[in-house]
C-alpha cells in the first residue's frame, strides 16, 4: 500500500506545527522521520493516523485521496499510530486494552482475544500475559501491546513516534527485529519517527527530515551521518568534550542503606559522591537503580543505614529538607510527576517559588518565566499549558525549574526524548553546573549517554550494584554488565 | 416470630433504599464515562414532583414515572451539553442546576403539595415470591423497586462484561486513549450521561409514587448528596455501590429500631441518622489501609490482584476532565 501525505498544514493559534508538508510512503519499507524537538514530527503522524484533523492537505492511499475525522477512519483504512506517550490504560487488564478497539458486538469475544494475543506475540516473540494490568508492563511491553493491537486490526501502515525512548537493549532490538519483519516479510509500511542518527540508519530505507514545520531534506539511506545532522539542524555539530573537573569534598554518603520495595530490595550500600563529580547509573529497567536514586532524595522509605548530605544526617528526612540541604530531584515522567499538565509555563515559574511571599507577584513570575524561556531556549509562550509543549520543551522547562544553586543534582534520563542538539545543550548546562561544585547523580538507559558524560558508572542489576570508570568501559562491556553477564575487565 | 421480624425488616430496607440505589447507580453509570452529574439533589426533587404531577393529572402511573424519567434525562443532557460541547466546569454546572431544579419543584409543585394521588401498585413476582426468606425479601415489592435492582444487575453486566461497557470504562478512563482506539468520546459520553440522568429522574418517581407518596415541600430530603457520596463509597462499582446503599438502608433501620429501645433515649437522634456516614468512612479508611496491603502480599499475585481489585475502588481517571478533540 503507497501512502502520500500532500502539502499538510496544522497551525495551533500562531505555531506553524506543520506548514505544507508532503511526503510519500511506499510499501513494504521502514521511512525515518527525523527532526529536531518541536520540528512538527508527532503533528504530522497525529495528522496522518486521523488523531487530529489538519487545517489544510490531503492524504492519499494507493492515489486516491482519502480523509478520516478519527483514529478509528484511519485505522478502517489500514493506518495505525503508536504514540509517543503510549496511549493505553494503564488501570485496566492487558486484554481488556486489547479488546476496547475492536468492532461492536455486546459480549467481547475473550477467548479469541486471548488467542489472537497469544499468537500474534509468539509470533514476534512478545510475551504479554493477557490478564495482568498494564501498570505492571514497562514501556517496551506497552509498546508491544499496542502493536499487537494495530496488527489485528489489520494495520498496513504502522506510525511509531520515538519508540526508542524510555526501552532497554534488548527490547530495541526485539523492536527493530519486528519491524524489519513487518516491513520486508509482510510488505507492510513502517513510519518510524525518532531524534536517533544511529537507529535511523541501522533500520530506515529512505528518510524524510522536518525543521520547524516544512521538510528540509529527503535522503535514501545509507547516507552520510553529517548530512542528515546538517538536514535536522541547519549546520553540523562539533562531537562532544570532556572536561574534567578537580572532585571536591564529599556531598552525599550512603552507608549500609537498605530500600526496600514490595518487588526488590537494594541492600546495604555504601555510596559516595563528591562535589563536581558526574555519576551515571546503569541498568536495565527496575534493576534498582531508580529506587536508589529516590532515596537519595528522601523520596524512598529507608529501612536501614545512613544518609548524609555534606556531613549532615538527613536519614528519613522529607524531601524538602533534602531541598533545603541543596539536593533537587526531577523525575523521568515529565507529565506524570515532573510538570502539571493544565497549568501554564508562568504558573510553573511561581510554583517552585519556595520562599516567595504570600501574595504572588505575577509581573516577577512573567519576567521570570521569559528570562527561563529565553535561557533554556524553551518553544512556548509564558501563557501557554505545560501539555502543550512538545516533548524536548517540556524536558527543557523542568530543568528550567531547578533551583540555580545546587550541591546534587539527581535525574532520571535528563536527555529522555531530545534531540541530539538539545541534548548537547542541556549537559553544557548540567556540566557548567559543576564548576560550583554541584555534584550530578543521573539514570540513564542510553550507553553512549552514560560512558561520554560521567566520571563514574554504578551498574544496577536485580538490585546489585557494581561500580565501574567510565573512561576505559566500552559500550559493550557495559551492555554486558548490565545484561548481568559480569565481563569487567577485557 | 423472630425470623418473620426479620424478613419483613429486610424487605423494607430493600423497598425504602430503591431511590438511593437508583441515583447511585445512575450517577455511577455517569461518572463511570467521566461526567459528573452533580445536580442530583435537584434532579430527583424536579423529578419526583413531576412524576406525582404527571400521575397525579392523567391518572397514569407509568406515564409519571417516564415523564420523571424524561426530566432526569434532561437535567443530565444539559449537564452533558454544557462540560462537553461548552467545555464548562461541570462540578459548577451541576451546582447552579441543583439549586435551579429545587426551587423549580418546589415553585411549579405548590398546586399539588399534599394532595392524596396514585401509586405504584404492590405487585408480588409469582413463583418466585415464594421462595422463602429471598422471595419476601426481594420479591414481594412493585416495579420501582425491581427496576432498582434490576439496574444494579444490567450496569454491573454491561461495564464489567459487555464490548460497549469496556468502551464506556475507557472513555471514563483515559479519553484520549479511547479516542486513538476509534471510540466516539463525545458521543459515548453524551449516551451515558442521558442514560444516568433518566435513572436518576427515576429515583425521584419512586419517591413520590412508591416511598413517600405525593409531594410536599424538601419533599426528597437531601437523598441525591447521600447517592453522590455512595458513589464514591462504592469506588464506582455497581456492585459496590449497590452494597453501599443497601448498608446505609440497614443503618438507618438499625437506627431507627435502636431508637425505640429504652436504653439509647438519651442519644441524640442525629447520631444514628449521621452513623452510617461515619462508619463507611472508618470502612474505606481500613480496606485501604497499609495493613490490607501487607496481606495481599501474602497471597499469590493474581489472587491478590482480583481480591484488590475487587474490596477497593479507584475512581475513573479521566473523571470531570474534558476531551478536546484537534
Ligand atoms: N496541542 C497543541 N497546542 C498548541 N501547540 C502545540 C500543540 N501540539 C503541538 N504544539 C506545538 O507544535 C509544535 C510541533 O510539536 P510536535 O509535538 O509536533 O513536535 P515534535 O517534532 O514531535 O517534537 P519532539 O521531538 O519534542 O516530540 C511545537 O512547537 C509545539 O509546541
Ligand atoms: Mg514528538
Amino acid at each position: 500500500m503507497k501512502v502520500e501525505l500532500v502539502d499538510i498544514h496544522k497551525y495551533f493559534g500562531p505555531v506553524r506545527a506543520n506548514d505544507g508538508i508532503s511526503m510519500t510512503i511506499e510499501s513494504g519499507t521502514i521511512h525515518g522521520l527525523l527532526g529536531e524537538n518541536g520540528a512538527g514530527k508527532s503533528t504530522l503522524m497525529k495528522c496522518f493516523s486521523g488523531y487530529q484533523s489538519p487545517d489544510r492537505g490531503v492524504v492519499r492511499v494507493d492515489g486516491r485521496p482519502v480523509s478520516f475525522d478519527s483514529p478509528a477512519e484511519a485505522i478502517a483504512h489500514g493506518i495505525g499510530m503508536l504514540h509517543q506517550d503510549p496511549l493505553d490504560f494503564p488501570q485496566m487488564q492487558i486484554l481488556d486494552n486489547f479488546l476496547l478497539a475492536f468492532e461492536d458486538r455486546i459480549l467481547p469475544d475473550r477467548r479469541k482475544g486471548r488467542k489472537v494475543l497469544r499468537e500474534l506475540g509468539a509470533r514476534f516473540q512478545f510475551d504479554l500475559d493477557p490478564d495482568a494490568e498494564v501498570t505492571s508492563l514497562t514501556i517496551g511491553e506497552r509498546q508491544q501491546l499496542e502493536i499487537l493491537r494495530l496488527l489485528a486490526l489489520g494495520a498496513q501502515v504502522i506510525i511509531l513516534d520515538e519508540p526508542t525512548t524510555g526501552i532497554s537493549a534488548p527490547q530495541k532490538e526485539k523492536l527493530f527485529a519486528t519491524l524489519h519483519r513487518l516491513a520486508e516479510q509482510e510488505g507492510r509500511s513502517v513510519v518510524f519517527v525518532s531524534h536517533k542518527l544511529e537507529e535511523v540508519e541501522e533500520l530506515c530505507h529512505h528518510v524524510t527530515v522536518l525543521r520547524h514545520g516544512r521538510v528540509t531534506g529527503e535522503a535514501e539511506m545509507p547516507c552520510p551521518v553529517s548530512r542528515l545532522v546538517e538536514m535536522m539542524f541547519g549546520r553540523n555539530l562539533p562531537p562532544a568534550e570532556r572536561v574534567s573537573v578537580q572532585p571536591g569534598q564529599t556531598v552525599l554518603r550512603l552507608e549500609g542503606v537498605t530500600v526496600p520495595s514490595y518487588r526488590l530490595q537494594v541492600q546495604d550500600v555504601n555510596f559516595e559522591i563528591r562535589a563536581g563529580e558526574v555519576v551515571g547509573l546503569a541498568g536495565l529497567e527496575g534493576s534498582g537503580q531508580r529506587l536508589f536514586l529516590r532515596a537519595c532524595a528522601g523520596l524512598e522509605w529507608v529501612s536501614a543505614g545512613h544518609i548524609h548530605v555534606d556531613g549532615q544526617e538527613l536519614t528519613g528526612a522529607s524531601y524538602q529538607r533534602f531541598l533545603d540541604a541543596g539536593v533537587a530531584y526531577t523525575p523521568a515522567n515529565r507529565m506524570e510527576e515532573g510538570l502539571v499538565g493544565a497549568l501554564t509555563l508562568s504558573e510553573h515559574f511561581a510554583l517552585v517559588d519556595r520562599h516567595g511571599s504570600f501574595f504572588l507577584d505575577w509581573n516577577g513570575v512573567r519576567e521570570r518565566a521569559l528570562k527561563g524561556i529565553a535561557h533554556f531556549n524553551i518553544i512556548g509562550r509564558p501563557d501557554d499549558p505545560a501539555a502543550a509543549l512538545s516533548g524536548g520543551n517540556q524536558q527543557r522547562l523542568m530543568l528550567a525549574l531547578l533551583p540555580s544553586h545546587l550541591r546534587l543534582l539527581l535525574m532520571e534520563h535528563p536527555t529522555r526524548g531530545l534531540d541530539v542538539e538539545s541534548a548537547r545543550w542541556i549537559w553544557q548546562q548540567l556540566l557548567a553546573r559543576r564548576e560550583d561544585g554541584t555534584a550530578i547523580l543521573f539514570i540513564s538507559a542510553d550507553l553512549d549517554e552514560l560512558l561520554e558524560r560521567s566520571d563514574r558508572i554504578v551498574v544496577f542489576c536485580g538490585g546489585q550494584m557494581e561500580s565501574v570508570h567510565a573512561c576505559d568501559t566500552t559500550v559493550e562491556q557495559l551492555g554486558y554488565l548490565i545484561a548481568g553477564k559480569g565481563q569487567t575487565g577485557g | 416470630m423472630e425470623t418473620n421480624f426479620l424478613i419483613q425488616t429486610l424487605a423494607s430496607i430493600v423497598a425504602a433504599s430503591t431511590p438511593v440505589v437508583l441515583a447511585s447507580i445512575g450517577e455511577t453509570i455517569s461518572e463511570k464515562s467521566g461526567v459528573i452529574n452533580l445536580s442530583l439533589d435537584g434532579s430527583i426533587a424536579l423529578s419526583a414532583m413531576t412524576g406525582f404531577a404527571v400521575a397525579f393529572t392523567t391518572g397514569s402511573v407509568t406515564l409519571g414515572m417516564l415523564a420523571a424519567m424524561a426530566v432526569g434525562a434532561l437535567v443530565a443532557l444539559i449537564i452533558a451539553f454544557a462540560s462537553i460541547t461548552l467545555r464548562q466546569e461541570q462540578v459548577a454546572v451541576g451546582f447552579v442546576l441543583t439549586m435551579l431544579c429545587i426551587e423549580l419543584a418546589d415553585f411549579l409543585g405548590n398546586p399539588f403539595v399534599r394532595r392524596p394521588g396514585p401509586s405504584v401498585s404492590h405487585a408480588p413476582i409469582p413463583y418466585l415470591s415464594d421462595i422463602p426468606i429471598l422471595g419476601p425479601v426481594l420479591f414481594n415489592h412493585n416495579l420501582i423497586v425491581y427496576l432498582s435492582i434490576l439496574s444494579v444487575v444490567l450496569a454491573w453486566w454491561w461495564t464489567h462484561k459487555t464490548q460497549p461497557g469496556l468502551k464506556l470504562q475507557g472513555v471514563g478512563e483515559r479519553p484520549e486513549s479511547a479516542f486513538a482506539r476509534g471510540v466516539n468520546v463525545h458521543r459515548l459520553r453524551f449516551v451515558y450521561t442521558v442514560i444516568g440522568g433518566a435513572l436518576v429522574g427515576l429515583a425521584g418517581a419512586s419517591y413520590s409514587l412508591s416511598i413517600k407518596l405525593g409531594w410536599s415541600h424538601r419533599h426528597t430530603s437531601g437523598i441525591g448528596w447521600i447517592a453522590l457520596a455512595i458513589v464514591i463509597f462504592g469506588g464506582w462499582s455497581p456492585w459496590r455501590v449497590a452494597v453501599g446503599c443497601y448498608l446505609f438502608g440497614l443503618l438507618k433501620a438499625l437506627g431507627s429500631i435502636l431508637q425505640r429501645n429504652s436504653a439509647f433515649v438519651n442519644v441524640p437522634t442525629q447520631i444514628f441518622s449521621s452513623a452510617p456516614f461515619a462508619l463507611m468512612i472508618f470502612a474505606l479508611l481500613l480496606l485501604n489501609s497499609e495493613g490490607v496491603d501487607r496481606l495481599l502480599a501474602l497471597l499469590p499475585p493474581r489472587v491478590a490482584r482480583q481480591l484488590d481489585r475487587a474490596i477497593r475502588g479507584r475512581s475513573p481517571g479521566g473523571l470531570g476532565q474534558s476531551f478536546i478533540q484537534e
